[in-house]
């Protein structure tokens, strides 16, 4: 067991972005683990429970990771600390990437 | 079949240590749609944790019971059958399926407990009743054990094709082989153009506004969420509904999102259990393997903890580690393994349903 409460988490190495684990104020010192560690991020905005916040600055077009992963690229810059969703991320499936897919057209 | 189940219900009963296989088919289907009813109908018989089968047929249905006794002791495995016709009624039939049965559990009640290695289990890993919490929690823990049963040499089966969509090319990469990375993006297409055909825009309506509003952001990452219970063991194989594998490892089979039917195929496959996460909480178990239940949702576990039997909201409330809670999985799947009953099966949860691919005619 771990003695102190993290109320966010990382699920892979690689991710860039962090789960909040329970509501979170804005301006709140987010306390994160990865892996055995705990980082402190600041929230920058508020980030209701089970949406997710990056953990580092993230240009416009560069991919979002999570589950060591790409779940989708940034449409604009995205800060540490601010709320990752619809509004600056975008997937990349089902846009008709058959190319990647692999399926026959 | 169908018409037999009732009789088949009936034995069961009135026997203790017998459980019944209650479903609808057997009768005017054709082509690939019987064959799959067979083939997991008998697949079921010939799971390892079933002891002896008695085959109940009325004696006129397509799939009759002397196919399915042929496919069970092709195997070396004991069964016999009735055919109501043949016993001239359900109450003669019943009466014999009741001393036929009686015997069997006589006999099963000798086999001695011993132990064997990892290799020869297979799990089947089921997601249902999904919520936020699945994702991030139960689902991440679960591919902390599976990876580890893999990593002793053991197998796991990922299934619930409609749930790759999206992350498809992702599970593609982890496949084995050239053919198994075809076969991945076969499946997934061939349930995204069934789709299409009943007239669903999948793609156009994931993830859902409720998904949205609970915090997922794109196709990808939802199917993701559900894939993540197999870990990150690479793929080994991919298989039909209710296909036995040839290989050890992580494999994929080819099921419908349903989970009792996803279930089911698993089983006849030959998963001796089932390992299920629930975000929301389901009570369904199955009659042939113990389901293990996981639960990433604390209020969950605790308004259903009478169905729930692995605790994982400790990670959303921050208490414990998917890490910790993997190999809290992976110790109770040996323990189950090893005789320790599941809430559900205390319970006397034992849903079954088959994969239907065709109309009945």
């Amino acid at each position: 067991m771990v003695r102190r409460k993290a109320n966010a988490v990382v699920l892979s190495e690689r991710d860039n972005v962090a789960v909040a684990l329970d509501d979170i104020e804005q301006n709140t010192l987010v306390r994160v683990r990865k892996g055995d560690q705990i980082l402190e991020v600041r929230a920058d905005e508020d980030i209701p429970f089970a949406h997710k916040f990056a953990i580092t600055n993230v240009q416009k077009g560069h991919p979002i990771y999570k589950y060591g992963e790409i779940i989708g690229k940034a449409t604009r810059a995205i800060r540490r600390g601010q709320h990752v969703h619809v509004h600056n991320v975008e997937g990349m499936r089902g846009k008709a990437n058959s190319w990647k897919t692999g399926r026959r057209r | 079949m169908v018409c037999a189940t009732e009789t088949a219900s009936r034995i069961a009963a009135r026997v203790k240590g017998a459980v019944t296989l209650t479903h609808q088919h057997g009768c005017t289907q054709i082509g690939r749609d019987a064959e799959q009813t067979l083939r997991t109908l008998s697949g079921v018989a010939r799971n390892p944790n079933v002891a002896a089968t008695l085959v109940v047929g009325l004696g006129c249905e397509t799939i009759g019971a002397e196919k399915i006794l042929e496919l069970i002791e092709r195997e070396g495995r004991p069964a016999e059958m009735l055919n109501i016709q043949d016993e001239h009624g359900t109450l003669r039939t019943t009466k014999k399926g009741v001393s036929i049965a009686k015997r069997m559990v006589v006999k099963a009640r000798k086999t001695k407990r011993e132990p064997f290695p990892l290799r020869e289990l297979i799990v089947g890993l089921e997601c249902g009743g999904s919520d936020v919490t699945s994702g991030i929690a139960a689902n991440p823990a679960l591919g902390v054990a599976s990876d580890a049963i893999v990593h002793d040499g053991g197998t796991t089966i990922l299934s619930e094709t409609t749930e790759f969509i999206g992350a498809e090319h992702i599970l593609a990469e982890r496949g084995s082989s050239p053919h198994v990375r075809k076969r991945i993006y076969e499946i997934t297409y061939k349930m995204e153009r069934r789709l299409k055909a009943a007239g669903v825009d999948f793609l156009g309506t994931q993830p859902t506004p409720g998904n949205i509003r609970g915090g997922l952001t794109t196709l990808e990452e939802k199917s993701l969420g559900c894939i993540y219970k197999a870990g990150t063991a690479r793929v080994q194989e991919v298989l039909e509904y209710a296909e036995k594998p040839r290989k050890n490892g992580l494999v994929i089979m080819d099921t419908p999102g349903q989970d009792v039917e996803s279930i089911a195929g698993m089983i006849a496959g030959g998963a001796q259990l089932i390992a299920f996460t629930t975000g929301q909480g389901t009570p369904v178990g199955c009659p042939i393997a113990p389901v293990i239940k996981i639960t990433g949702n604390p209020r969950t576990y605790k308004m259903m903890k009478e169905h729930i039997d692995i605790d994982a909201g400790v990670i959303v409330e921050g208490k414990n580690t998917v890490a910790n809670v993997g190999k809290e999985i992976f110790d109770e799947v040996i323990k189950v393994s090893s005789g320790k009953r599941t809430k559900s099966e205390k319970l006397g949860h034992r849903e079954f349903a088959i994969t239907r691919t065709g109309s009945t005619f």
